[in-house]
C-alpha cells in the first residue's frame, strides 16, 4: 500500500478564509478580463465560424471504385465480420466481369449503430471502404435516412453540411443512381 | 388610500423587485460562470435580434417550463408532493416583507414606511419563516416516495437545521449591539460613524458575526459550497421527481432565497439603505445635489456605454449576417438616449428648487437605489463564490457547522457582552 502524505497546512490555510479570498480574486480576474478582452475565451461560435476538421478524422464511410467505375468491394464479408456494432449488412451476387468472383448486391451501413471505430477500414483487403469523407455531422428527420445504401456510399460526395449554413439543409440528400443500372 | 391597498401595492412592488432580481441572478449565474470559466455563455436566444447579452435566456426558460408537460409519477404521496413546491416558494417570498427599503417618510400617523409589514420583531419573523424552508425540502423528499429523493431531503434538512442554529446565534451578537428587533431601527443605528471615519455598519461592528452569518446563509440557501442537497454533478437531490412548473417553483425558490438572504445581510451588516457618510437628514437637505449627482452619473455612464456599444457594433457587423448584427446599434441609441435625457433634466436645473415634499421623496428614491445596489452586489457574491469553491464533503459540512460555527458564534456573543459591559 502506498501512503500519500497529506501536506501540512499552515495556520492561515487552516482558517480557510484567506485562501477563499485568494480563490475569489482568481475567478474575479478571469471574469473581468473576459468581459473586456474576448480573445482568451475558448468558445467556438460554431455555425458562424466553421471549424476545420482533422484530415484523418474517422467520418462517414464511402466505398471506393476501380478505374472503370465498378466498386472495388468483392463482398468478402471481412468488414461485416469484424464490425463490433453489427451495422454492416452485405448481400453478395456473382460478378459478371469474370475478373472477380463476387460483388455486393446490397451494402448497407446503419450509421446510427456505427461506433466509428474504423475496424471495417482496417479489415478490408481491397481498400474498398474508407472513412475519409469528412462528413462528421449527419442529420436527418427520418430514421431510414441513416441506413446508408450502396448507391449513396459509392456516390455521396460528403461534406455537404459544411457548405450550407442552415441546420435544416443538413439532411442527407440521396444522389441519383449512377451505378449498376 | 386605505391601509390595506397601500400594503398590497407595497407587496406587489417588493415581489416585482424580487422576481426581476431572480431573472437577473439566473443571468449572472450563466454569464458569470461562463466568463469565470473562459467561456462565452448564453448568446443565442433573441427577440428581434436583441439578445441582451443572454438576458433573454431566462425568458425562454420560463416559456419552456410553462409549456412543458407536468408529470406526477404514480408512486408519489400526492398531498406532500404538491405541497412541497408551494412551501419552498412561499418561504422564499415571505421574508422580504419586513425588509426596509428606505427610511420612514415623516408624516401623520407614523409616516410612510418602506416596509410592507412594519413588525417590531422583524428579525424573529424572518428567522421563523426561513426555518419553514426545511419543510419544503422534507415534503419534497418524503412525498416523492423515492429513496434518492428521500436521502437528498434528509441531507438537506439536516444541513439546514444545523446551520439555522449557527445563523440564529450569529444574529444574537448583532441584536445585543443594536438593542432592537426592528429592522428599520437596526438600519438607523448603522447610520453613525465608528471612531469618526468608518460607517457604523454591522460588518465593522460585528465582523465575526458577519462572516458566520454569511457562511450560514450560504448553507441556508443551499448554495455552493454547501449545495449538497442538490449536488448537480454527482448526487441526486430532493427534486428529481419534479417537472415543469413544480420544478420551476424550487428553482425560483432557490434564487429567491438568495435575494432574501442578501437583503437580510444588507440590512443587518451593510447598513441597509444607509449611504455611507450621508445620514438621512443631510441627504434630505441636499436632495437636489443628490439628484444632480445621479443625473451626472447617468450622463457620464450613458456616454461611456454609447461609446462601448458603438465599438461593439462594428464587431457584430463582422460576425453576423442576420438580424443579430443590429443589436449594437440599438443599445448604442438607448445609452445615448439615457445620456441625453439625463443631460436635459440636469441642464433644466429643476433639481435646484425642490419642494420639501419633493426632497423627501428624492431622498427616499436615492436610498432605495442604494439598498438595491447593495443587494445586487451581495447576490452577485453568492454567484461568484459558487464558481470559485469546491463542494464540501458531508462530514466536513457537519463538523464545520457544529464544531466551528456554533462555538465561534457563542464566543462572539460572550465577547460582545464583555465589550458592551466595558463600554457601558
Ligand atoms: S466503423 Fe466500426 S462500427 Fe462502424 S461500420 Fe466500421 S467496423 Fe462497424
Ligand atoms: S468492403 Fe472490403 S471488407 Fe467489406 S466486403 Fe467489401 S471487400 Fe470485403
Amino acid at each position: 500500500m502506498i501512503k500519500v502524505p497529506t501536506p501540512k497546512m499552515r495556520w492561515w490555510e487552516k482558517i480557510y478564509l484567506f485562501e477563499i479570498v485568494r480563490g475569489l480574486c482568481v475567478t474575479m480576474g478571469h471574469l473581468i478580463r473576459n468581459i473586456f478582452v474576448q480573445k482568451n475565451i475558448y468558445t467556438h461560435q460554431w455555425p458562424e465560424e466553421p471549424k476545420p476538421l482533422f484530415p484523418r478524422l474517422k467520418a462517414r464511410h464511402r466505398l471506393t471504385r476501380r478505374d472503370d467505375g465498378t466498386p472495388k468491394c468483392t463482398a468478402c464479408y471481412c468488414c461485416q465480420t469484424v464490425c463490433p456494432a453489427y451495422c454492416i449488412h452485405i448481400v453478395a451476387e456473382e460478378s459478371p466481369d469474370g475478373f472477380v468472383e463476387k460483388r455486393p448486391k446490397q451494402f448497407e451501413i446503419d450509421i446510427l449503430r456505427c461506433v466509428f471505430c474504423g475496424y471495417c477500414v482496417e479489415a478490408c483487403p481491397e481498400d474498398a471502404i474508407r472513412m475519409d469523407t469528412g462528413d462528421a455531422v449527419i442529420v436527418s428527420n427520418h430514421r431510414e435516412d441513416f441506413i446508408l445504401d450502396l448507391k449513396f456510399l459509392l456516390n455521396g460526395k460528403g461534406t455537404e453540411w459544411r457548405r450550407s449554413r442552415r441546420f435544416e439543409d443538413h439532411t442527407i440528400a440521396r444522389p441519383p443512381a449512377t451505378f449498376g443500372e | 388610500m386605505p391601509d390595506g391597498l397601500v400594503t398590497l401595492i407595497k407587496a406587489c412592488c417588493v415581489l416585482a423587485f424580487q422576481m426581476i432580481l431572480v431573472v437577473v441572478l439566473i443571468w449572472f449565474e450563466r454569464k458569470g460562470a461562463a466568463y469565470i470559466q473562459d467561456r462565452t455563455g448564453p448568446n443565442r436566444a433573441e427577440i428581434f435580434g436583441i439578445r441582451l447579452a443572454g438576458l433573454v435566456h431566462p425568458v425562454a426558460d420560463v416559456l419552456k417550463l410553462v409549456f412543458k408537460e407536468e408529470i406526477t409519477p404514480p408512486h408519489v404521496r400526492k398531498f406532500y408532493f404538491r405541497l412541497a413546491p408551494i412551501v419552498s416558494l412561499m418561504v422564499a417570498l415571505l421574508p422580504l416583507a419586513v425588509i426596509p427599503f428606505a427610511d420612514i417618510l415623516p408624516g401623520d400617523g407614523g409616516g410612510f414606511s418602506f416596509q410592507t409589514l412594519n413588525l417590531n420583531v422583524g428579525i424573529l419573523y424572518i428567522l421563523a419563516v426561513s426555518s419553514f424552508g426545511v419543510f419544503g425540502i422534507i415534503f419534497a423528499g418524503w412525498g416523492s416516495n423515492n429513496k434518492y429523493s428521500m436521502l437528498g431531503g434528509m441531507r438537506a434538512s439536516a444541513q439546514m437545521i444545523s446551520y439555522e442554529l449557527a445563523m440564529g446565534l450569529s444574529i444574537v451578537g448583532v441584536l445585543m449591539v443594536y438593542g432592537t428587533l426592528e429592522l428599520n431601527e437596526m438600519v438607523r443605528y448603522q447610520g453613525g460613524l465608528l471612531w469618526g471615519f468608518l460607517p457604523r455598519w454591522g460588518i465593522f461592528v460585528q465582523p465575526i458575526a458577519a462572516i458566520l452569518f454569511m457562511t450560514a446563509a450560504f448553507a441556508e440557501s443551499n448554495r455552493n459550497p454547501f449545495d449538497l442537497p442538490e449536488g448537480e454533478s454527482e448526487i441526486v437531490g430532493f427534486h428529481v421527481e419534479y417537472s415543469s412548473m413544480k420544478f420551476a417553483c424550487f428553482f425560483v425558490g432557490e434564487y429567491g432565497h438568495i435575494v432574501v438572504v442578501s437583503s437580510i445581510f444588507t440590512a443587518l451588516f451593510l447598513g441597509g439603505w444607509q449611504i455611507p457618510w450621508l445620514p438621512t437628514p443631510v441627504l434630505r437637505e441636499n436632495a437636489g445635489f443628490a439628484t444632480a449627482a445621479l443625473l451626472l452619473f447617468g450622463v457620464v455612464g450613458g456616454v461611456v456605454f454609447a461609446g462601448l456599444f458603438g465599438k461593439w457594433r462594428g464587431r457584430l457587423h463582422e460576425l453576423y449576417t442576420d438580424r443579430r448584427k443590429n443589436e449594437g446599434q440599438v443599445w448604442m441609441i438607448c445609452a445615448a438616449a439615457i445620456a441625453v435625457i439625463c443631460a436635459v433634466i440636469l441642464l433644466a436645473g429643476f433639481w435646484r428648487g425642490l419642494s420639501p415634499q419633493g426632497s423627501l421623496i428624492t431622498a427616499a428614491v436615492v436610498q432605495i437605489i442604494c439598498f438595491m445596489a447593495k443587494v445586487v452586489l451581495v447576490s452577485f457574491f453568492f454567484i461568484w463564490v459558487r464558481w470559485t469553491l469546491p463542494r464540501f464533503r458531508y462530514d466536513q459540512l457537519m463538523s464545520l457547522g457544529w464544531k466551528n460555527l456554533v462555538p465561534l458564534a457563542i464566543f462572539n456573543i460572550l465577547i460582545t457582552g464583555f465589550i458592551l459591559l466595558g463600554v457601558g
